[in-house]
């Protein structure tokens, strides 16, 4: 298998700790991973964006140009992202805060409220969380479970209570399912 | 063997250099390679060793110069415009036999140009890059676990050979994570010996000068053919380079670094079209795997050199060939990313047209 | 028969290759006395310059270091670094420690290293023939302005002490000079008390010697009084001696 996935979104948005989370996630299903940033002046400009490969082979190019999946958590991402998505590939979106529809017909648009409901559950921080959980139900390239091992690991000065309600935004983003 | 922990280039680069025995690190803040002094600032102390953010680059080398001339294990890393100034400091540590480590995660150049990966410093860490003969020993990883590694090797042939060393990555590798398995034994300073050239505290033997001048005549030129000796041992003992489905192929894909992973993709896309390509990777960039090279030319006549630059190793593939194979080069300078579709499309331009020329002048 | 005096021990008998009237012979005497006296030699290391002094690694019986012009602050303070028991000095003159080098000698004072630094000041760039230095004076005449320095064209001489006083870190700076007796065992007492500094760990200490120059300066070389009196004269009245900062305790 091979999921190459492209995260992007505000600076704030947990945009590279996602990445980071499911880079640590395909690791200890024993996947071969990559994970690689945008940074630099593109970073200070409040937009944040970050490629993640989770493949079964040898990672070859960590940044990837079209991607299986791109999860879009804000408005001007999915200007950049949606023209990127192999045919048949996935477009998560965060319907929180992206008011534009998709214009392809050929991909997979999965409408995930982010932000609604990381805000039900009591910590608007949590939505990159949801986004996840909607991406390891779509396209099962990790487990719900294995990202929710990887958060200790990753998020090492988080409170249990605060990694225990990452883990619930994760189970209520999965709970998403395309139609 | 520890357990695999996903980890950052540059960190990676920064906690294997402390495990290859490290003890002092100098340097100036330049993106992308950021992580490294940040890593060492806390981690070293942990350690007992020292860390200083120097004033500038040139400050740096220098005070790496200076520790690393009593025989500690010393690191400078800075991205290619510092990697410029370090270079006076450089041809003095060549010129005094001194032996440290230098790592170059390469930017766009010349001049301030970008802050993506890029390969533009190839001839700058291979041809010297400062004044006089002299030569560096260059490795060049194309994973996180390499760039946690390769800090070992350079430590040891560098003291072995009494010659700067220099890890020449680049922006991808240094800002990428991928999982790092240290294949080395951590190594305890205190454990090594003192070498019996490093100044210090001497307790009475007699004086240790650290110095690269020499004005009687034709005592420069001795210095610098001893040297050259230990230069052509290295060359003959240390070589390394990988080698990824030769055996049958009928062009040969020649790419270190980042540019080695687009190369391994492309190989592949190109062996499902039908076409036997294979890829050479070197690994120490000096000295040149070209022996092997020259040997790999005797049955592929086909040679394709992929770098992110202008073309600059692609002079040393044709030094090896000598003229008994074709060479071809893709490659895009300037910190853009060549993607595995268009080394594939060059390669299938190649093999199938005949092409003479392949470069991505667009 | 009584010995009464003899070369010190931190000195080698290589033969010096100085200029008649030249001030550096007699600071690395001074300098040498005090290893001897203070019982450093055995760990000392000398971080050598461009310059004029670039042989002192030949003169001075201890460790020691060449390196890029100006940087020497900077190997001072990797040396020290690693190796905090070594005593580290660095000897530089005007063109390296004042112009080329001046970001590594303001930096290793603002870090306050544990380091001394002996500062020779001759007004002049020697080893390359005369050229002007940034400390040569208005009006004084250099290969490079053969016509006398002029602040319009090459600004204003440099001076040191007075600069670095105004940085935290420095711990002890003093200006003295070595163109009369009583002035070089001044001199003396005051490099003495920057390497005592540094075995006390009072961080960062300075002593910046006027010295004579008569090849270059153009004075007679038969007749070395009028390259002292040109110190007299001239350099004190615009670089003033004395103990510029001498913090108490860091």
């Amino acid at each position: 298998m091979y999921q190459g996935i492209r995260i992007s979104g505000f600076g704030g948005q947990g945009v590279i700790s996602a990445g980071i989370l499911l880079a640590q996630a395909g690791m200890t299903e024993e996947k071969k991973v990559t994970f690689f940033p945008s940074y630099g002046a593109e970073m200070r400009g409040g937009t944040a964006n970050c490629s993640v490969v989770i493949s079964s082979d040898e990672v070859t190019t960590p940044i990837v140009s079209s991607p299986d999946t791109a999860i879009v958590l804000n408005e001007p991402s999915l200007a950049k992202f949606e023209p990127l998505v192999k045919p048949g590939g996935l477009l998560i979106i965060n319907s929180s805060l992206v008011n534009s529809k998709p214009v392809r017909n050929d991909i997979n648009v999965l409408y995930v409220p982010c932000n609604k409901i990381a805000g039900e559950l009591g910590n608007v921080k949590v939505m990159n969380l949801v986004a996840l959980g909607a991406f390891a139900a779509g396209t099962g390239a990790v487990s719900v479970e294995a990202i929710t091992k990887a958060l200790p690991k990753i998020f090492k000065k988080l409170k249990p209570e605060m990694i225990e309600l990452n883990a619930k935004a994760l189970r209520r983003g999965a709970e998403i399912k395309l139609n | 063997m520890s357990e695999k922990k996903l980890m950052k280039g540059n960190e990676a680069l920064a906690e294997g250099a402390v495990r290859a025995g490290c003890r002092f690190f100098a340097g100036y803040p330049i993106t992308p390679q950021n992580e490294v002094p940040e890593y060492m600032s806390w981690r070293l102390p942990e350690v007992g060793g020292a860390f200083i953010q120097a004033e500038s680059e040139v400050a740096a080398i220098n005070m790496i110069y200076g520790a690393a001339a009593t025989g500690t294990r010393c690191l400078t890393s800075s991205s290619s415009p510092g990697v410029s100034l370090k270079q006076e400091g450089i041809s003095y540590c060549a010129g005094s036999d001194i032996p440290l480590l230098i790592a170059n995660v390469v930017r766009g150049g010349p001049g301030l140009g970008n802050i993506a990966g890029s390969q533009g410093d190839y001839w700058q860490a291979t041809r010297g890059g400062g004044h006089g003969d002299y030569r560096v020993f260059v490795m060049a990883p194309y994973s996180v676990s390499e760039m946690a590694n390769f800090p070992h090797k350079c430590y040891e042939t560098a003291f072995k050979y009494r010659l700067p060393s220099m890890i020449l990555a680049d922006g991808i590798l240094g800002q990428m994570m991928e999982p790092v398995e240290f294949i080395h034994p951590e190594i305890d300073p205190k454990s090594l010996e003192e070498p019996e050239w490093a100044i210090g505290v001497n307790k009475g033997r007699a004086k240790h000068i650290i110095n690269s001048l020499d004005l009687r005549e034709g005592m420069l030129e001795k210095m610098i053919l001893e040297r050259a000796k230990r230069y052509r041992e290295l060359e003959g003992a240390e070589v390394l380079y990988e080698e990824k489905l030769l055996n049958d192929a009928e062009i040969a894909l020649v790419a270190y670094g980042t540019s080695a992973r687009v190369a391994t993709a492309a190989v592949k896309a190109a062996r499902e079209k039908g076409i036997k390509a294979g890829l050479f990777r070197p690994i120490t960039l000096w000295p040149y795997p070209k022996a092997r090279l020259a040997e790999l030319a005797s049955r592929i006549k086909k040679f394709l050199a992929v770098e992110m630059n202008l073309g600059q190793m692609v002079d040393d593939v044709r030094l090896a060939v000598n003229g008994r194979a074709e060479v071809y080069l893709y490659s895009r300078p300037g910190g853009s990313v060549i993607t595995a579709e268009e080394v594939t499309a060059a390669i299938e331009n190649i093999v199938k047209n005949g092409a003479r020329e392949y470069a991505a002048l667009k | 028969m009584q010995l009464l005096n003899k070369n010190p021990e931190s000195l080698t008998d290589k033969l010096m290759h100085y200029c008649p009237g030249c001030g550096h012979g007699i600071i690395h005497r001074v300098i040498a006395e005090v290893m001897d006296e203070l019982k450093i030699r055995n760990r000392t290391i000398c971080v050598v310059p461009v310059g004029c002094a670039v042989f002192a690694d030949k003169y001075f019986n201890c460790d020691a270091i060449q390196g890029p012009h100006g940087r020497g602050p900077a190997q001072a303070t990797g040396i020290k670094r690693v190796k905090p028991d070594a005593i580290v000095f660095s000897y530089q003159g005007d063109g390296d420690l004042a112009s080329i080098g001046m970001a590594e000698i303001v930096h290793a004072a603002i870090r306050s290293e544990n380091i001394t630094v002996i500062f020779v000041n001759n007004a002049i760039y020697g080893m390359t023939g005369g050229q002007m230095a940034p400390t040569t004076l208005i009006g004084q005449k250099a290969t490079t302005c053969p016509a006398g320095r002029t602040a319009k064209q090459a600004g204003y001489p440099i001076k040191m002490c007075e600069l670095l006083a105004t940085i935290e870190g420095a711990a002890y700076l003093e200006r003295t000079t070595v163109h009369t007796a009583p002035n070089v065992l001044k001199t003396k007492a005051a490099i003495k008390k920057a390497f005592q500094n540094q075995l006390d760990c009072k961080g960062f200490s300075m002593v910046e010697v006027l010295s004579m120059c008569p090849t270059n300066w153009g004075t007679p070389l038969d007749n070395p009084s009028e390259a002292t009196r040109y110190i007299n004269d001239a350099m004190m009245k615009v670089f003033p001696v004395g103990v510029h900062k001498d913090a108490k305790q860091q």
